[in-house]
C-alpha cells in the first residue's frame, strides 16, 4: 500500500473539539453520568452481577447432574429453567453486554483518539435501559411460576406452552419483554461505537492503523446491529402469540388432550429468526475477543502483530460470512439436502479466515520476546481453547455428523469451549491488562497466578470429559442421567468429576473478584505505561484518564500501533503518538 | 461544534488506483465519510438497523402466507370502502399512501429552507409534514376501527387465515409507531426552529448539545424512510 502522508506530517484537522458535557454534581458525575469510561464501568459492573447468577445456576446444574437425585430441591422444571436463565444471561446479558458495552465503552474513544463517545447522552440511555432489561430479567426469578424454562433458545411451540415452566406464567414474557429492552439498549450504545471509529478518530488514526480491538469490536457492533434486529421481531411475535393468541410460530396443537386455539403457525419461522440473530451472535462474541487477544499477544511478546491487513481483512471476512451460516444450527430440524450441502459448505468457509488469524497469533509469537504476564498467559490459553473449541465446530458444521451428535453433550462441550471459555479467557486476560489504566493499579499478580491456572486447567477439566461422554451418547438436556443404557458406571464417575471441577473453577472465580475489589487499594502502583505499550489509551496525561480523556490537546497519531522492538529504536516500543520515522515504513499507511 | 460537514480535505498526494484506491479512502484520516456529520451518520446506521426490523417482519409475514393452508384474504375486497353504493377496492389506502408521499414532498421542501434559514418557512413546512403524518395516523386509526368492526382479531378473522389479522396489526401497527414518533420530533424539532434555536446555539435540554440546521434534514432523512418502508408494506401487504 502507498503511504498517503509521510510519516511524520500533521494532517489538517477534519473533526473539530467536541463539546464535553460537563457534570455539576456527584450524581451526574458518577450516576448518570455521560463519560464513555464512567458508562464502561457501570456495564461492566452490571454484567458481572448478573453473570455471577449464571455461573451460581451452572453450580446448581452440575449438582444435579452429577450427583443425581441428592438435591430434592432441583427438581426437573427447576432444572430448565436453570438451563435457561445460565444460558440466556451468559450469552447476551454477560458476554455481548460486556465485550460492546463494557470494553467498547472504555477502549473505544481512547484507542482512536476521541474525547468521548460522539453522542454521550444516547450513550448514557444506553447503560440505563441495558439496566432495566436485566432488572426485568432478575425479576422473573420472584413472578409466580418463576422464570421461563424453555431453553436458551426459547423454541416456540414449548415456549409457551403449559409444560414448560413459565410458559403460561409470567416467565417467558418477561424474559421477551427484558430481550426487546435490552436490544433497544444495545442500539442504542452501538450507533454510537460505529460512529465513533468512523467518524471521530483523531488526526493521523486512518482506519488501517487503529489497534486491532477496535476492529474486533467495530465489526463486532456493525453485525450486532443488523443481527439483533431478527431477535427482536422474533421476540415481539411470540410476546404476540403468548399474550394476544396470535399464531406466528404455533401450529395447530393439542396440548393436555385439548385443542389449542392456534393453529398455521410456522415453528421453523422462529427458528431461522433466531438463529439470523444466533449465528452472528457467536461472531459478535468472538470478534472483540479476537481483536483484543491480537493487542495482548502483540503487546506482550514485545513484536509487532503479524499480517495486520490480512487480520483486517479477516475480522471482516468472518463478520460478513457468519450472517449466511446460521441454519447449521437448524440440521436437525429438517431441511432439504442442498440447503444442508450449501450451510454447510457456508460454515466449513468461515474456517479458513479464522485459520489465518491462529496461525497469524502463532507467527506473532514466534521468535518474540515473550513475557509470560497474566494477560499473555490468558491470551495463549485463548488460542489452545479457541483451536480446541473451533476442530469440534468443524466436525458439527457438516450434516452427517451433527445429526447424532446434536442432542449430546459433544454439542455443549463445543460451544462452551468455543463460545463459553475463550472468550471468558480473554476477558480475563483484558482485564489483567487493562486493570491498571482503569484504576491506576496493579492486579496482585499471585491471585491472579492461581486464577489463571485453576481456570484454564479447570476449564480443560470440566471440557474434555464432556466431549468424551457426548460421543458415548449421553444427551444434553436432560435433568437426570441415571437409569439410561449409555450411562454407564464409568460415564457416571466422569461426569461427577466434571460437576466437581465446575465447582472448583467456580471457586476460582472468586478469587478473582476479591482480586479486583483488593487491589483498588493494595495493588501495586502502575503508572501510566505499565506494560510499555503503543495504543493511544496508554499514553493520557492522567491514570486513571480524565473526563475527555487527553487533557488539553489531542493526540497526533503518526505510527500504527503495533512498533514494538524497532531496530535502531531507543525502547522496544514506540506510541502511536510519538512522531518520527522509526517503524513507519513497517506499518500499513 | 464538531458536527459541522467538512468543506476543505488537504491532500498533498494522489490517491492509490483501483480497489486499493476504494479501501484507502474507506480507511482514510480521522473519517470515513468526509462530508458526513456525526448526528447524520449515526441516522444511516439506524436506518440500516430499522431496515431489518421491517425486512424481518415482512419476510415473517410472507413466510406465514405463503405456508397457510387456509386461505388469505382477498386484500381488494377486505380493504375496499363502500362509497356511493359500490365498493371501490384500496381507496383509503391510496389516499393514506398519498398524503404520506406528500407529507415527504414538504419535508424536503423543509430541509431545502432550513439550509436558507428561512425559520419561518421551515417551522411551517416541517409542521405541515407533522400535520400530514398525523392524518396517515388518523386514517390508519379508521381503518383498524372499520376492520375491528368486521370482526377482524389478532387471533382471527371471518374471512380466512388468522396469520391475516397478526400481520396486519403488527406491521401496521409498527410501522403507525414510527410515523407517530417522527409526527413528535417533527412538532419538537420545528419548535427549535422556530425559537431560533439553531441559530442562537441554545444547548439542548437533555443532551446539552447545540444543534444546528442540519437536524432538519437528519429528521428528513427518518421521515423519509418511514415513508419509503410504507410503500413496501403497501407493495406486499395491499396489492399482492
Amino acid at each position: 500500500m502507498v503511504d498517503i502522508t509521510p510519516a511524520d506530517a500533521v494532517p489538517p484537522a477534519e473533526v473539530a473539539e467536541m463539546e464535553l458535557y460537563h457534570p455539576h454534581s456527584w450524581w451526574t458525575k458518577y450516576v448518570f453520568s455521560q463519560d464513555a469510561k464512567v458508562i464502561a464501568i457501570q456495564y461492566s459492573a452490571t454484567a458481572t452481577a448478573i453473570g455471577l447468577v449464571a455461573l451460581v445456576l451452572s453450580w446448581l446444574m452440575r449438582l444435579q447432574l452429577g450427583f443425581p437425585g441428592t438435591f430434592d430441591f432441583i427438581t426437573p422444571e427447576a432444572y430448565y429453567q436453570f438451563i435457561t436463565m445460565h444460558g440466556m444471561i451468559m450469552v447476551i446479558y454477560l458476554l455481548t453486554a460486556l465485550f460492546l458495552g463494557g470494553f467498547g465503552n472504555y477502549l473505544i474513544p481512547l484507542m482512536v483518539g476521541a474525547r468521548d463517545m460522539v453522542f454521550p447522552y444516547v450513550n448514557m440511555l444506553s447503560y440505563w435501559i441495558y439496566l432495566l432489561a436485566v432488572l426485568v430479567l432478575v425479576s422473573s426469578f420472584f413472578a409466580p411460576g418463576g422464570p421461563t424454562g424453555a431453553g436458551w433458545t426459547l423454541y416456540p411451540p414449548q415456549a409457551i406452552m403449559t409444560g414448560t415452566p413459565g410458559g403460561q406464567d409470567w416467565g417467558i414474557m418477561l424474559m421477551l419483554i427484558s430481550l426487546i429492552l435490552f436490544i433497544i439498549g444495545f442500539t442504542m450504545g452501538g450507533l454510537n461505537y460505529v460512529v465513533t471509529v468512523l467518524q471521530g478518530r483523531t488526526r493521523g488514526m486512518t482506519l488501517m492503523r487503529l489497534p486491532l480491538t477496535v476492529w474486533g469490536i467495530f465489526t463486532a457492533t456493525v453485525m450486532a446491529l443488523l443481527a439483533f434486529p431478527a431477535l427482536f421481531v422474533a421476540c415481539v411475535m411470540m410476546l404476540f402469540d403468548r399474550a394476544l393468541g396470535t399464531s406466528f410460530f404455533m401450529p395447530a396443537i393439542v396440548e393436555m388432550g385439548e385443542q389449542l386455539q392456534h393453529g398455521g403457525g410456522s415453528p421453523i419461522l422462529f427458528q431461522h429468526l433466531f438463529w439470523f440473530f444466533g449465528h452472528p451472535e457467536v461472531y459478535i462474541v468472538a470478534l472483540p475477543a479476537f481483536g483484543i487477544v491480537s493487542d495482548l499477544i502483540s503487546t506482550h511478546a514485545r513484536k509487532n502483530i503479524f499480517g495486520y491487513r490480512m487480520m483486517v481483512w479477516a475480522i471482516v471476512g468472518i463478520g460478513a460470512l457468519s450472517f449466511v451460516v446460521w441454519a447449521h444450527h437448524m440440521y436437525v430440524s429438517g431441511m432439504h439436502p442442498y440447503f444442508g450441502f450449501f450451510f454447510a459448505t457456508t460454515t466449513l468457509i468461515i474456517a479458513v479466515p479464522t485459520a489465518i488469524k491462529v496461525y497469524n497469533w502463532v507467527l506473532t509469537l514466534w521468535r518474540g520476546d515473550i513475557h509470560l504476564t497474566i494477560p499473555m498467559l490468558f491470551a495463549l490459553a485463548f488460542i489452545v481453547t479457541f483451536v480446541n473449541g473451533g476442530l469440534t465446530g468443524l466436525f458439527l458444521g457438516n450434516v452427517v455428523v451433527d445429526v447424532p451428535l446434536s442432542d449430546t453433550m459433544f454439542v455443549v462441550a463445543h460451544f462452551h469451549m468455543v463460545m463459553g471459555v475463550a472468550p471468558i479467557l480473554v476477558i480475563f486476560g483484558a482485564i489483567y491488562h487493562w486493570y491498571p489504566k482503569v484504576t491506576g493499579r496493579m492486579l496482585n499478580e499471585a491471585m491472579g497466578q492461581f486464577h489463571f491456572w485453576v481456570t484454564f486447567l479447570g476449564a480443560y477439566l470440566i471440557f474434555f470429559p464432556m466431549h468424551y461422554i457426548g460421543l458415548m451418547g449421553v444427551p444434553r438436556r436432560y435433568n437426570e442421567l441415571t437409569d439410561m443404557t449409555v450411562m454407564t458406571e464409568s460415564a457416571q464417575h466422569l461426569n461427577s468429576f466434571i460437576s466437581i471441577m465446575a465447582l472448583m473453577v467456580g471457586f476460582a472465580q472468586m478469587v478473582f473478584l476479591f482480586n479486583l475489589i483488593w487491589s483498588i487499594r493494595h495493588g501495586r502502583e502502575a503508572g501510566g505505561n505499565p506494560w510499555r505499550a503503543t495504543t493511544l489509551e496508554w499514553q493520557t496525561p492522567q491514570t486513571p484518564p480524565a473526563h475527555g480523556n487527553f487533557g488539553k490537546e489531542l493526540p497526533i497519531v503518526y505510527r500504527w500501533a503495533y512498533d514494538y522492538s524497532v531496530p535502531g529504536a531507543k525502547e522496544d516500543f514506540i506510541p502511536q503518538n510519538m512522531p518520527g520515522s522509526f517503524g513507519s515504513s513497517r506499518g500499513p499507511a | 461544534m464538531a458536527d459541522t460537514t467538512l468543506t476543505h480535505i488537504g491532500r498533498t498526494q494522489p490517491r492509490p488506483a483501483g480497489l486499493q484506491g476504494v479501501a484507502a479512502d474507506w480507511s482514510s484520516d480521522q473519517r470515513a465519510f468526509k462530508n458526513v456529520s456525526w448526528g447524520k451518520a449515526m441516522m444511516w446506521i439506524f436506518l440500516l438497523s430499522d431496515t431489518f426490523v421491517f425486512g424481518c417482519f415482512l419476510l415473517s409475514y410472507m413466510t406465514a402466507r405463503m405456508s397457510t393452508r387456509v386461505p388469505w384474504p382477498n386484500p381488494s375486497e377486505v380493504f375496499a370502502l363502500h362509497i356511493g353504493g359500490s365498493n371501490v377496492p384500496l381507496i383509503l389506502i391510496a389516499i393514506m399512501t398519498f398524503v404520506l408521499i406528500s407529507s415527504s414532498g414538504t419535508m424536503a421542501m423543509a430541509v431545502n429552507f432550513g439550509y436558507r434559514r428561512d425559520r419561518r418557512k421551515t417551522a411551517i413546512l416541517m409542521l405541515l409534514t407533522a400535520a400530514l403524518g398525523a392524518t396517515f395516523v388518523g386514517m390508519q386509526a379508521f381503518e383498524w376501527t372499520k376492520l375491528i368492526s368486521e370482526g377482524v382479531r389478532p387471533w382471527g378473522n371471518p374471512w380466512g387465515a388468522a396469520q391475516f389479522g397478526s400481520s396486519f396489526f403488527m406491521i401496521t401497527g409498527f410501522h403507525g409507531t414510527h410515523v407517530t414518533f417522527g409526527v413528535i420530533f417533527l412538532i419538537i424539532v420545528a419548535r427549535k426552529v422556530w425559537r431560533g434555536d439553531y441559530d442562537t446555539g441554545r444547548p439542548g435540554f437533555f443532551t446539552s448539545r447545540r444543534g444546528s440546521y442540519e437536524n432538519v434534514e437528519i429528521m428528513g432523512l427518518y421521515w423519509h424512510f418511514v415513508d419509503l418502508v410504507w410503500v413496501f408494506i403497501f407493495a406486499f401487504f395491499y396489492l399482492w
